[in-house]
């Protein structure tokens, strides 16, 4: 339904967005057991229509924080592929210098201001931002990327009044898949509904179809905007499953701690797929136009991948640069 | 830049006692709020928050009135979330601004130190230099009247151990504009502890803005038998002992560190290289704490010059008590340090 609502040009971007996130994490996976990536990864395979949905609203100059599963927020926001594949190869010409690896991404040169892996830790860090953008008027909205397991975090709730308090320009997005590393979330919540506790400090919030990537952009742009004419914090839960495991690649646990219903159902769900087959479907994708998406996106990852394997690990003697500015 | 042509102290000439036309007495909170006020009126990028700042108290008298001044947007009260607030501090610092972030007690930024650890000290590094936090945190540690064990720590041994931090702790009104000046101009996050006691401390203060650089200790007093080094309070009552020993014939040599992170190793040393013996005094911990940290730089360091083994006056390893009868049995003070001079000495 959300489709009619989008113009057609903001469709296939959310495409080549999501086809960008699900192959530079396929490449990973593909690559990893080489042991040439010595980082930990947290794939967001599944869960990358949340990522692009958000991100096709905001500005360049608009900030984001993200989290320990970084990788999806990092592309969406228009991460450089080159200098984040080198960052999981741990170089000298990774974003961050090998000094952070693939749970510390970062480009401030789009926004994408850091990213944390303390759970929770980067809301409030938003909300400053959002502070920031207030007290200088330039009309920057600052999102933040947060799970389910964060809405277990004291932090939220603190962040989430003070943002209703001063009513700032932030953007929560809780995306739920479900499962802290191997819990459930009904092992951990007395209440699976997320998105009804913002409403406690009367911010705006809902339940989004997180591995719909229109619904995602259509209530994103909505929060995006309302944060924008300084009406105040917004709050999406956007429901999407997570594919892999935990962190590394696969997901060698699956069957001792998931219910084989809800992986199949939830398996069913392809962001990618979906947003494929209504494109084709309403003839804004056609095949020729998919492969040469697709094309042009391996190309690039195999670029990036090159550069990464062939930059220079940071020099020993510099272990302790960037330590103070 | 706003922070480009402030007037660099040289060295703090002597205690207490420099005089000048544009150098008059002000109570060591009276220096904080003035370097506050100078600070936000020099940079628009400075603001204020903290739990009553803008109160009919105004944080001990360090922020009062400030928000009618620079207004509420940019003094501004804060909840109590402590941990979210000092995120928030961190967010705004991240996005170019310079907050200043004051709480009542240093016990209660334990709320907070997931940000202050986990995220203040580390986005710098973690990110490769592409950002920095210039944030100041000020917390006051109290004393006396009953404070008891979550009112009156100190706990900087803590802030200490973490890279990525910056520590100071002023022992003096002109030290303490002259810090505070350099920690919201520094761009890092600093961690700026003051004592109650010190609150008492008048002195003699420029007009002018003026900073003092971090990493720079000052010797309050010369000697030449024993070097005692403190930070804080304790170098009040340093000096008060100095002062009396000198009439029973101990010449004691007395170092006010000022800043902990960076620690002035080598005023230390020059000293006990001279004196041969240390004491160090502290208002924390002795256990895994800044005295420990200091007696084993100069066991390291300066052994050699040693003629008799370190001593440190710190805190017992029990929580601060409440009755003023254990309270007195609890801080050690002048009859501790003299003891420790007349031990170290024989």
């Amino acid at each position: 339904m959300e489709h009619r609502e989008i113009p057609a040009e903001a469709l296939l971007r959310l495409y080549v967005v999501i086809s960008r996130i699900r192959k530079v994490e396929l490449k990973i996976e593909d690559l990893y057991h080489k042991d040439e990536m010595k980082t930990p990864v947290h794939l967001c395979l599944g869960q990358e229509a949340i990522s692009a949905g958000v991100c096709a609203n905001l500005k360049e100059t608009d900030y984001v924080f993200s989290n320990h599963r970084s990788h999806g927020h990092y592309i969406a926001k228009g991460g450089d592929l080159n200098a984040m594949i080198a960052e999981l190869y741990c170089k000298e010409t990774g974003c961050s210098r090998g000094r952070g690896g693939s749970m510390h991404l970062i480009d401030t040169s789009v926004g994408l201001m850091g990213s944390s892996s303390i759970v929770g830790g980067g809301i409030p860090i938003a909300v400053g931002a959002a502070l920031a953008s207030v007290l200088r008027r330039d009309g920057r909205v600052s999102v933040v990327f947060f799970g389910d397991g964060g809405s277990e975090e004291g932090v939220l709730y603190e962040s989430m009044n003070f943002a209703a308090l001063k009513r700032l320009p932030v953007v929560f997005i809780c995306e739920n898949n479900f499962y802290s590393v191997c819990s459930h979330q009904s092992a951990r919540q007395v209440n699976d509904d997320i998105s009804m506790r913002p409403k406690a400090f009367g911010i705006p919030s809902c339940k989004v179809d997180g591995a719909d990537a229109a619904k995602v952009y259509v209530k994103a742009k909505e929060a995006i905007e309302n944060a924008r004419s300084r009406n105040g914090p917004s709050f999406l839960e956007c429901r999407a499953y997570r594919w892999r495991g935990h962190a590394g690649v696969g997901d060698k646990l699956k069957a001792q701690y998931r219910k084989l219903d809800e992986w199949k159902e939830w398996m069913a769900r392809d962001p990618l797929k979906e947003l494929e087959d209504a494109l084709i479907g309403k003839g804004i994708l056609t095949d020729d136009k998919k492969t040469e998406i697709g094309q042009a996106i391996d190309e690039e990852i195999r670029r990036a991948f090159d550069f990464a394997q062939n930059s220079p690990l940071p020099d020993k003697n510099e272990v302790a640069k960037y330590l103070y500015a | 830049m706003p922070w480009t042509k402030i007037l660099i102290e040289k060295q703090e000439p002597g205690f207490d006692e420099h005089a000048g036309q544009d150098v008059r007495k002000l109570t060591f909170p009276q220096a904080l709020r003035e370097a506050l006020d100078q600070a936000m009126e020099r940079d628009d990028r400075v603001f204020v928050m903290g739990q009553g700042v803008d109160d009919p108290t105004g944080m001990f008298g360090t922020t009062l009135d400030l928000h009618k001044k620079y207004g509420s947007e940019r003094v501004f009260d804060t909840p109590l979330s402590e941990n979210a607030m000092t995120g928030v501090a961190v967010g705004a610092a991240i996005a170019g601004l310079r907050p200043v972030y004051i709480h009542n007690r240093p016990d209660f930024l334990m709320l907070a130190m997931d940000q202050i650890v986990n995220h203040a000290s580390k986005w710098s590094y973690m990110f490769g230099g592409h950002v920095n936090v210039p944030l100041v945190i000020r917390a006051v540690i109290g004393r006396g009247w009953g404070s008891a064990a979550q009112h009156s720590q100190s706990l900087h041994g803590l802030f200490m151990h973490v890279p990525g931090l910056k520590l100071v702790m002023p022992s003096t009104a002109y030290d303490a504009k002259g810090l505070l000046i350099t920690s919201i101009a520094d761009n890092n996050p600093v961690i700026f502890i003051e004592h109650r006691w010190s609150y008492k401390h008048e002195g003699h203060v420029p007009k002018e803005l003026y900073s003092i650089p971090f990493g720079k200790g000052v010797v309050r007093r010369l000697g030449k038998d024993v070097t005692i080094v403190g930070i804080s309070y304790m170098v009040i009552e340093a000096l008060r002992v100095a002062a009396e020993l000198q009439e029973k014939g101990y010449d004691l040599e007395v170092i006010d560190l000022r800043t902990l992170k960076p620690l002035d190793e080598q005023i230390i040393l020059n000293s006990v290289k001279k004196t041969g013996r240390l004491i160090i005094v502290d208002t924390d911990w002795v256990t895994g704490g800044v005295t420990a940290e200091i007696a084993a730089i100069v066991a390291e360091k300066g052994f050699e010059y040693l003629k008799a083994p370190i001593k440190r006056v710190g805190w017992p390893d029990v929580p601060v008590p409440a009755s003023y009868v254990l309270e007195e049995a609890f801080y050690p003070g002048a009859e501790q340090i003299i003891n420790a001079v007349k031990e170290i000495v024989e």
